[in-house]
């Protein structure tokens, strides 16, 4: 466990500003304030605030009344409810599954196993699918999926899919939304992994092979323990934003003409309760849902990957 | 930080798991003490409105889908003193709530709304009543604003739609009555003739896909198909018995009828799965079209844009008939609707536009939709653009079919389209009858159907 910690460098780069920071601290501070007020002044009225009004709406009524728990009972009861929050749950397990694994792997074989040069071709082939905005990402999709006008129409017929329809029953869904958000995502975080395995000290690697550890050895046993922080910390992020997956649902249930579920995603459930049914109420109750998933989930993780910890001094 | 503070961590954290509890369990106490129900108010229906202070120079606001654009488009050149906003949307079709949401949200916001609207039928069930307590309903009632005689000259029924507490909120732009669409030049060649009722039809359908194999009689893999089949096979599937209470009787031999037929249809391919907007249908089926079941603007925007099917090979005959019955029933898909704001500031140049639209020969005569105004009727079937992309006169069908619409097909608070697209489609494209998917489809629409606050009944 004490290599892990000393492996785990989150801070590293900053050690050496930690003790110039002590004596400066008073001149220091009120710059401080100054850099991270920005943030902070959005954070509260683009995050906080709106945060506070969701658990505000979920705990009245629309005549402003308070309802207790009234609105959550009354969502978890709604038909739709359950058949979105499992549809959410079988791609969150997928998709983190699959990212975890991937991304992880791919970037040892670019750090480990590839001329530097070559390797770094690769990483930004990687990363160029995520340079492509959400939406956009998702158009790019619409073609790919539909038999008649897809490059990989060859691949799809051979799986037995001749239609668009096809494609998109309803059991693909969660695979096909794990391959959008790996493409648009994964490559973000293979570069990231990347980073990581660069502030692994080349002396720890030196000592696994004199010792007479093989590539993989040591990548199972040196590389992929010392970056264990940075793959919880990925996890925290893609299960939050896997929880609110909305506009690939959205576009594929519009440009399908509505062969989706229209509620497929709970995030897309709060908003046809909001905007359809006009009940603000109870879609705050489920997007509260959605942040207290997030919020256990990210604890979960914290906690046991002890990512908070900082090094021993 | 360092290791020494670990343990006072502990007990500050053991400390503030109990504050959080003890905040936990006093929350829970209040909402189990009893507090106000999570139900939404339930509106009333606008008996009148209250109109915004009116200027008669205001520049109104009109959102129209792509089809009604150049209609729109043409007004605004022909009276170029109106000051106008022109927007396009996606028209309220294929079951999107687009207009709804907006609505929902300028409610919210106190300021938005456009002063005309095209839409679909199905809107004015929102939108004849307030989104919320504080709101007002966000249709005008037309009968207040344009004279009765106007009124009168809408195609009987046609209004049904519109209409809401005494009051009409929407003027219908078109009627979209469902004919038997069939390929003449085709036909002809193959020595079929039109089937004049469902039994021929199902067993011509058995004899094309012996002798011309990928030949189809019609489709049902669009977003509206079951209006066009089960429609007109008089199925109780949306039928406001009472104003709040709706009859989904999916296994009524009204539907069964109906979806027995279309399975061995589907069975033996005479009938394609498929829908008419799809790429790989076009390319290789549409060519191979050589009957459709559908609405009277399938002509122009199916076989004529879509299928780019060459002039002079299409016509259109009555709806057909089931055995024993001596009258048809047939279907209606669609049909726009014009809306007023009851928020616009210049009711007057709102009222004129719609007016126009709906009931002028200069628009309707040439519209691409067969009109809902009778007098404009009259101008557009004598319109030679409107005939002469057809084999023969189609004028005959279509005032037939605009006569037997079957009225126990309810314009509801929810789109019939939802059900059909997302439950039942997808049940066919995996190869499963539609009389097995007829329970599922059935529960979709109960679900909906009950989530928008109706009663239901399933006898």
């Amino acid at each position: 466990m004490t290599a892990l910690n000393t492996g785990g460098r989150l801070t590293a780069p900053a050690a050496p500003s930690l003790a110039r920071r002590r004596t400066t601290r008073r001149r220091a501070g009120l710059a401080g304030y100054l850099f991270v007020s920005g943030y902070a002044i959005l954070l509260i009225a683009f995050g906080i605030f709106p945060t506070l009004y969701a658990v505000y709406l979920s705990l009245t009524n629309d005549r402003g009344q308070f309802a207790g728990l009234n609105q959550f009972i009354t969502v978890v009861q709604d038909y739709r409810f359950g058949p979105a929050f499992s549809n959410i749950l079988i791609y969150l397990v997928m998709w983190l599954v699959i990212l975890v694994a991937l991304t992880v792997v791919v970037a040892v074989i670019l750090r480990s196993r590839m001329k530097p040069r070559l390797s770094a071709v690769f990483r930004f082939l990687f990363y160029i699918p995520g340079a492509l905005a959400g939406v956009a990402s998702v158009l790019v999709w619409m073609f790919m999926l539909d038999p008649g006008v897809s490059p990989i129409s060859g691949l799809l017929n051979a799986l037995g899919y001749g239609t668009f329809s096809q494609v998109i029953a309803p059991q693909n869904l969660p695979v096909i939304f794990v391959f959008i958000a790996f493409w648009t995502g994964a490559g973000g975080w293979i570069v990231v992994m990347y980073g990581a395995l660069n502030n692994i000290p080349d002396e720890i690697l030196e000592a696994a092979r004199m010792d007479g550890a093989g590539p993989w050895m040591s990548a199972w046993f040196i590389q992929i323990p010392m970056i264990s922080k940075w793959i919880a910390y990925m996890t925290i992020l893609a299960f939050a934003a896997g929880t609110q997956l909305f506009i690939e649902p959205q576009l594929l249930q519009a440009a399908s003409l509505g062969r989706l579920n229209p509620t497929w995603s709970p995030n897309q459930l709060a908003y046809v309760l909001a905007f359809q049914f006009g009940n603000f109420n109870e879609a705050a109750a489920v997007s509260i849902f959605l942040l207290v998933i997030g919020l256990v989930g990210a604890g979960i993780l914290v906690t046991r990957s002890g990512l908070f910890k900082a090094d021993n001094e | 930080m360092k290791s020494s503070t670990v343990p006072m961590l502990g007990t500050s954290k053991r400390r503030a798991l109990r504050v959080a509890l003890a905040v936990v369990s006093f929350s829970v106490a209040i909402a189990l003490a009893g507090c106000a129900s999570a139900s939404q108010s339930t509106t009333t229906g606008a008996a009148g409105f209250t109109k915004a202070k009116q200027d008669s120079k205001a520049t109104i606001t009109v959102w129209a889908d792509s089809t009604r654009l150049p209609a729109v488009q043409a007004y605004q050149k022909a009276n170029p003193n109106v000051k106008m906003n022109i927007v396009t949307y996606d028209g309220s079709a294929d079951g999107s709530t687009y207009l709804q949401t907006k609505v929902q949200l300028f409610d919210r916001t106190g300021k938005g709304w456009p002063d005309v609207v095209f839409a679909s039928p199905t809107d004015v069930t929102w939108a004849s009543k307030a989104t919320s307590p504080s709101a007002q309903a966000f249709a005008a009632p037309v009968d207040e604003l344009v004279s009765s005689s106007t009124i009168d000259n809408f195609a009987k029924g046609s209004l049904t739609p519109c209409q809401d507490n005494g009051h009409t909120y929407c003027l219908r732009n078109d009627i979209a009555q469902v004919v038997t669409w069939y390929n003449k030049t085709l036909m002809d060649k193959f020595g079929y003739t039109v089937p004049t009722t469902w039994e021929q039809y199902e067993a011509l359908g058995a004899q094309v896909a012996k002798q011309h194999p990928g030949y189809v009689l019609g489709w049902v893999g669009d977003s509206n198909s079951q209006e066009s089949y089960f429609w007109s096979s008089q199925c109780p599937a949306f039928d406001l018995v009472k104003p709040n209470t709706l009859r989904v009787a999916l296994s009524s031999p009204d539907c069964t009828r109906m979806s027995s037929l279309l399975d061995s249809m589907i069975a033996n391919k005479s009938i394609s799965t498929q829908a008419s907007n799809n790429a790989t249908f076009i390319k290789d089926t549409a060519p191979k079209v050589l009957m459709a079941v559908g609405p009277s603007w399938y002509g122009q925007y199916i076989f004529n844009g879509g299928f780019k099917t060459p002039a002079g090979q299409i016509a259109a005959a009555n709806p057909m008939t089931w055995d024993g019955d001596t009258t048809a029933a047939t279907g209606n898909v669609g049909g726009g609707v014009w809306m007023i704001s009851s928020h616009s500031k210049n009711l007057a140049a709102a009222t004129a536009v719609v007016k126009w639209l709906t009931t002028s020969d200069a628009n309707q005569g040439g519209a691409p939709t067969y009109p809902a105004y009778i007098p404009a009727a009259k101008v557009w079937l004598a319109n030679p653009a409107n005939s002469k992309y057809f084999a023969s006169d189609v004028s005959g069908a279509f005032t037939t079919a605009a006569n037997e619409v079957w009225t126990g097909w309810s314009n509801t608070k929810f789109s019939d389209a939802t059900a059909w697209s997302s439950v039942v489609l997808p049940a066919l494209t995996a190869g499963k009858t539609l009389t097995a998917t007829l329970p599922a489809w059935q529960a979709a629409i109960v679900d909906e159907a009950k989530a928008v606050g109706y009663t239901v009944t399933t006898k």
